[in-house]
């Protein structure tokens, strides 16, 4: 299985000071392509190599500056510019508190890549194809022999003069290593195919099982599934057996304090608007007025109902009986209702009834002015403007 | 480099080869398992699968089935978290430390103490994670970029602690791997059966013994002892930040980074003994491991316990001393009340007890060492129960003060833990050499070149 290239020739010797007599020959004789081998580190023989020192460190060094910076770089941004937040009355840069996590990933990035470096770098690992393995010599010298093995490929190299150079240094055993045969793998291998349609397989199998079964199952789901009546469920509680139960009577809701005067057909003592006409509280009923009562009393309350006779159209509110009611009376006919407009007690709060109510006022005032305010509220306006 | 060992009691006892050290430590890997080792496997899984019964059902059912509440609702799940990560320092306090202090006799019990500590950080990291009820959330600790536009808080000591132990974890793997190369090569080369042939093959990437590859093999191996030791003594350092960075009276003290470094190799130091008796026994490595491995470790357990002891006293002062009522009832409390029972269980077995390895004779004696080391690992961790429990449960408001009384469920998940340790243990004895091999060939007598005679 090995083809007649020459890798190299190796010398085995029995005793740690053969070895490094023979290496301080070898290196003396001029020889650069050439490796000792050991079943362990021999002191000293980086001397006797003549080998410059490891610049691995030059490695561990920048990889862990960089993982510093990474780290303080990365928590200050995080916590000071993408998403500031004080916590515990700490400053966003709490250099302090950034120390424990910096030093980490210094570690952390250092060390990977030291070994990262020294494997994938220095000894171009994985290669378990090299020809030195599997030979009696490899298994000598990673058990109790100790080796040196000079390469075909150094300038000086002649297989003769090597060899006569081992014996000399009384090798207990002289051997030639070649390169074996380059195996070839045919991917198309039914064997190899099976395998791949069955990882295929098995991959998107877990994955739909993951996705459409196992996350909706116990104890996947979250606590969904909890011993509580939901609203919807049935209760075995109760005799009707709803989940979900009605108020108890009399149960006020929040911001919905129950009308005085309901269901008579008009206020004994109306009411008056609590609410200033302030800028907001126009906008707030205008919107809500938009919303609730334009479809029929049209959006300026001319009562041009925009569903086109789907529905009775409703009174105008530009009307003089209408004009002349007190605040309180319109209060009335929004929570009450009148005729087929239903009561609007549930849709709109307390003020918002009163908010609406200045927005019609406004409305009303805006469509029957008389010239003189309009003169006098071009004054006002006009007073702003530029001379 | 230049220091001379010649004082030195000699590493391996005996007069043993190369040889018979490669087959010493390979045998346990050649043969098959025998009857032995299937009983204590049978009893370690045992006891795995009561803890895996115990956390399935906390998944189903939540924390509730544990005996935590208000006001302590911490208890045993950092108690273990704890315990375990303070088991693992030690691997790398040998491994590492000793390692740059140039201590020849650890490259014996190196590869066994690494791989318990890899081990008990694996431990330790399943509390922290069960500990929601909810594992699968778990995720959300590390920070990467998510829909919320959010980051982990990183000035809180619960995500430095998630940096520590999985760097920790980490560089204790690479580390334990990077020592493993050289002794896959070896066993890839020794082995008859083809299948092991292949996986020692993968393993050991092709590692070929040159010397121009072990010049950076141990450049990297100090490189990564150096970064290990200041790891060591950051993650307990952290993990005692959880307590120390709260402002909780028994928990808000700057003696505790010391304190729990000290009792992490202490604890540590007790486990590798407890388990390194029955391993030399049974491996017949008594010539590698030897009575003076053990007795350096218990001598180094007879300090650490002694700083424990410190610890302790110097909290009592303090808290006296500081005036701060709070502080000095929470103290008295621990010593005299409701939980006084754990406290005294503690102080005798870490700092009594040890003080008997004062005595040459006790610390060569390995009944008598075994016997100490378990109570040793019984009272840290009653320390690590004592500081949660007795500060938690009873807090400012009298109202709210309770009594921790641990479910089934704790304990099983406890048990668990121990059965999950052990056997991983039992399995690595089986499938990896125990001892670094071609660290302990290169300490044996005539190992070295003596590099007389010749010009270099």
């Amino acid at each position: 299985m090995s083809t007649n290239k020459l890798f190299g020739i190796t010398a085995l010797f029995n005793t740690p000071d053969e070895l490094v007599h023979a290496a301080a020959k070898v290196n003396e004789l001029g020889y650069k392509n050439y490796d000792v081998h050991t079943p362990y580190p021999l002191h000293g023989m980086d001397s006797v190599m003549k080998l410059k020192p490891s610049k691995l460190g030059y490695i561990t060094l920048s990889f862990g500056l960089s993982g510093a910076a990474f780290a303080l770089l990365f928590m200050y941004w995080a916590m000071s510019l993408d998403y500031p937040m004080i916590i515990g009355g700490k400053p966003f840069f709490a250099l302090p508190a950034f120390v424990p996590i910096t030093f980490e990933v210094t570690v952390l990035f250092a060390t990977l890549a030291t070994v990262i470096g020294m494997l994938a770098f220095y000894f171009k690992f994985p290669s378990n194809s090299h020809p030195l393995h599997d030979t009696p010599y490899m298994k000598a010298v990673s058990g109790d022999k100790y080796g040196v093995c000079i390469e075909a490929d150094d300038k000086i190299f002649d297989s003769e003069k090597v060899k006569a150079l081992f014996n000399e240094l009384h090798a207990k055993e002289i051997s030639e290593v070649f390169y074996p045969a380059i195996e070839v793998a045919n991917i198309f291998e039914p064997k190899f195919i099976t395998l791949l349609v069955l990882i295929g397989l098995l991959t998107s199998g877990a994955t739909y099982v993951t996705l459409n079964k196992l996350i909706y199952m116990t104890p996947f789901d979250w606590m969904m599934n909890q011993n509580k009546v939901n609203a919807q469920s049935k209760s075995l509680f109760y005799a009707d057996g709803f989940g979900m139960r009605k108020p108890v009577d009399g149960t006020v809701a929040r911001n919905f304090i129950p009308y005085e005067y309901k269901g008579l057909a008009a206020p004994v003592v109306p009411l008056s608007n609590p609410l200033t006409p302030t800028n907001e509280v126009l906008n707030l009923g205008k919107k809500r007025f938009l919303t609730f009562c334009s479809p029929c009393h049209g959006n300026f309350g001319d009562g041009d109902s925009r569903l086109r006779g789907q529905f009775p159209n409703p009174p105008s509110l530009h009307s003089e009986k209408v004009r002349g009611w007190l605040d309180g009376n319109i209060y009335h006919v929004i929570v009450n209702g009148q005729n087929v407009m239903p009561s609007y007690s549930s849709q709109l709060s307390r003020d918002e009834r009163w908010a609406v109510i200045h927005y019609i006022r406004a409305l009303q005032k805006a469509k029957n002015a008389s010239p003189l305010e309009i003169l006098e509220a071009k004054k006002e306006t006009s007073s702003n403007v530029a001379p | 480099m230049n220091i001379d060992y010649s004082q030195e009691l000699p590493v391996i006892e005996g007069r043993i080869t190369l040889a018979d050290i490669d087959r010493l430590i390979a045998k346990p890997l050649d043969e098959k398992p025998d009857r032995k080792f299937f009983i204590a496997l049978s009893i370690t899984l045992t006891l795995l699968l009561i803890g895996a019964i115990s956390v399935t059902y906390l998944f189903f059912n939540g924390t509730g089935v544990w005996g935590l509440n208000q006001p302590v609702g911490w208890a045993f799940d950092i108690t273990n978290f704890v315990f375990w990560v303070g088991i693992g320092h030690a691997g790398t306090l040998i491994s590492a430390v000793l390692y740059l202090l140039r201590q020849k006799w650890r490259t014996g019990i190196a590869r066994f103490a690494e791989a318990m500590t890899i081990f008990a950080v694996m431990c330790a990291g399943i509390f922290p994670i069960i500990h929601t009820g909810r594992p699968w959330l778990a995720g959300y600790l590390t920070p990467y970029p998510n829909q919320h536009g959010l980051w982990v808080n990183f000035t809180s000591p619960l995500v430095w602690d998630v940096f520590a132990v999985s760097t920790y974890f980490t560089v204790s793997l690479v580390f334990w791997y990077v020592g493993l190369i050289p002794d896959f090569g070896v066993l890839r080369d020794r082995t008859a059966s083809k299948l092991k042939k292949v996986i020692y093959s993968v393993f050991s990437l092709g590692w070929r013994n040159s010397h121009r590859n072990w010049q950076h093999y141990e450049k990297a191996y100090m490189l990564l002892a150096g970064f290990a030791t200041p790891l060591v003594l950051s993650v307990h350092t952290i993990v005692s930040f959880d307590f120390a960075v709260s402002i909780i009276p028994g928990w808000h003290t700057t003696i505790f980074p010391p304190y729990f470094v000290a009792g992490a190799i202490f604890s540590g130091f007790a486990m590798v003994v407890t388990v390194l008796i029955f391993v030399r026994k049974v491996f017949d490595l008594q010539e590698i491991i030897t009575l003076n491995h053990l007795e350096k470790m218990n001598k180094i357990i007879l300090v650490t316990g002694s700083m424990v002891g410190y610890a302790y006293g110097m909290e009592f002062f303090i808290a006296w001393y500081s005036g701060n009522p709070f502080e000095q009832f929470v103290f008295i409390n621990r010593a005299f009340g409701p939980y006084a029972w754990a406290y005294w269980i503690m102080v005798s077995c870490n700092v009594i007890i040890p003080q008997l390895f004062w005595f040459k004779k006790i610390r060569r004696t390995i009944p008598a060492m075994l016997v100490i080391v378990i109570f040793v690992n019984v009272g840290m961790w009653f320390e690590r129960f004592v500081i949660t429990v007795t500060s938690l449960h009873r807090d400012f408001l009298p109202s709210s003060w309770g009594y921790f009384i641990p479910t089934i469920v704790d304990i099983g998940t406890l048990i668990g833990s121990f059965g999950l340790f052990f056997t991983l243990v039992l399995l690595f004895t089986k499938t990896l050499p125990v001892v670094a091999m071609s660290e302990i060939k290169a300490v044996a007598e005539g190992a070295q070149p003596s590099h007389h005679g010749g010009d270099h």
